[in-house]
């Protein structure tokens, strides 16, 4: 139990730290909202156009947007040493890892939840529960690895840049079938004709889950 | 099994060929230290010593290349999260977050060390370092030795029986520094052990029951204060290091 409290606690940190200074949700907020709407000025009103592009436009979208709030979910930590701060408490560099990892995955959840009716709005289509689902799995494994490579990238001298350059090749996959997912959600297929993506995008949750878990101490230690 | 013979518990800390390499910088090469249960250990040594590395090894900030580490008996190696229970670190890094007010950085302190009665405990170390009237004001926006004076308050809430200071005095006014060692004093249980880094000689000489100079890694003289007096300890840090020309100016 004391897992999770500890869990909660560096999560409702995060989540208060935010709160305060408003600069991180209002620039990735501001962000996604401008690419949303310089795409549909871009590709005009053609009903047709707009379905066959809005998979890619959301997603280049969400993965930039993830990008910037990641890189600064370990800055915040790499002032006055506070990530050493937490290292020398008594729990588990796992602790660390999760409690982060829900700090960014909430925020990404919010920025998506005011997005995605925008997003819907201004293409003109229908937001289903499939897309939202779609959304919620893929977010889920694109901070599960972020989160990893964020620890990773904030001890660099270059971070903005090189996370990006590590991260994004990694999670490539599961934004491809996303966009595939998401195309087809769109268009209005059943659950049926979605359900080998959301396994292959489950599966990648599930792997980088666990492999992010099993080697966050050692990113962190070295 | 380590820890459990009364030998071991005489020590608060062993180390034994301790090394730490960055890539093929080695950073520290073979310490060997032994503190007893409420010695005062300084460490002196020019930058880049490896005085920072030593305290980060023993706070488990960072992992050994190679040899052993027992604090209070138990193996760093088995033990990280036990061994974080019984020590408080002070660097010159205060570890808070300046979007929080004093308390709430102090409480989610207190919820990772699951100090009990976390409230009286907050206002107890708060009054130890004079900062009661700033409880509930961000810690951004107080003064760099406030900063650190907080930081002090942090470090003693789940009341450490090791404290592992480096270069806690940096950025602190002189009555701030008094306050750092009143409050560092008996807590009602026992004498603490301290580990300090510091290139104040006199500071160091003054506070330390033994002290040790650290140069390129490796521990080149060990004494006790009662052994030696100010000026053997500067002729000491002059023969063993080459830098002393910037403390000793």
């Amino acid at each position: 139990m004391s897992f999770w409290r500890n869990v909660i606690a560096i999560t409702w940190k995060d989540a208060l730290s935010q709160m305060r200074t408003k600069e991180l949700v209002s620039s990735v907020l501001v962000f996604t909202l401008l690419v949303i709407v310089i795409f549909n000025f871009a590709f005009g009103a053609s009903q047709e156009t707009m379905r066959l592009v809005a998979p890619g436009i959301l997603w280049v979208t969400f993965a930039f947007a993830g990008v910037l709030s990641l890189n600064h979910s370990f800055i915040l930590e790499k002032e006055e040493g506070c990530l050493e701060g937490l290292m020398v408490c008594p729990i588990s560099r796992e602790v660390i890892y999760v409690g982060k990892m829900l700090g960014s995955l909430l925020f990404m959840l919010i920025i998506e939840a005011i997005a995605l009716p925008i997003f819907a709005f201004l293409f003109n289509l229908i937001l289903s529960l499939q897309l939202v689902v779609i959304t919620v799995l893929t977010t889920v494994g694109f901070v599960a690895v972020g989160t990893l490579f964020s620890a990773l990238a904030v001890n660099t001298r270059a971070r903005e840049m090189v996370l990006p350059i590590l991260f994004l090749p990694i999670v490539v996959p599961i934004i491809i079938c996303a966009v595939r997912a998401s195309g087809l959600a769109l268009s209005g297929e059943p659950w049926g004709s979605l359900s080998s993506w959301l396994q292959i995008i489950g599966a990648f949750d599930v792997i980088f889950l666990v492999v992010s878990f099993l080697i966050f101490a050692f990113v962190i230690e070295e | 099994m380590e820890g459990t013979s009364p030998a071991s518990q005489a020590w608060a800390i062993q180390v034994q060929g301790l090394t730490k390499s960055f890539g093929n910088h080695l950073a520290l090469r073979g310490i060997d230290l032994e503190v007893r249960q409420g010695e005062f250990v300084v460490i002196f040594g020019p930058n880049g010593a490896g005085k920072t590395t030593l305290i980060k090894v023993l706070a488990t900030i960072m992992n050994p290349s190679s040899g052993r580490v027992l604090v209070n008996g138990l193996n760093l190696k088995n033990n990280a999260e036990e061994i974080r229970r019984r020590i408080g670190v002070v660097t010159h890094q205060t570890f808070l977050y300046g979007n929080l007010t004093t308390y709430e950085n102090l409480e989610f302190y207190s919820r990772m060390y699951d100090v009990p009665r976390l409230k009286e405990r907050i206002h107890e170390v708060v009054s130890m370092v004079g900062m009661t009237s700033r409880l509930y004001d961000r810690v951004g926006t107080l003064s760099r030795g406030m900063q650190q004076r907080l930081s002090i308050a942090r470090s003693l809430l789940h009341k450490p029986a090791i404290m592992l200071l480096d270069e806690p005095e940096m950025g602190l006014d002189q009555p701030a520094i008094s306050m750092l060692w009143k409050a560092l004093e008996i807590e009602g249980e026992g004498k603490r052990t301290i580990i300090l880094t510091t290139n104040n000689l006199e500071r160091g000489f003054e506070l330390g029951d033994c002290l040790l100079i650290l140069d390129k890694g490796k521990i080149v003289y060990q004494r006790s204060t009662q052994a030696l007096d100010l000026a053997d300890l500067k002729q000491a840090y002059q023969h063993s290091t080459r830098l002393e020309h910037e403390l000793l100016a």
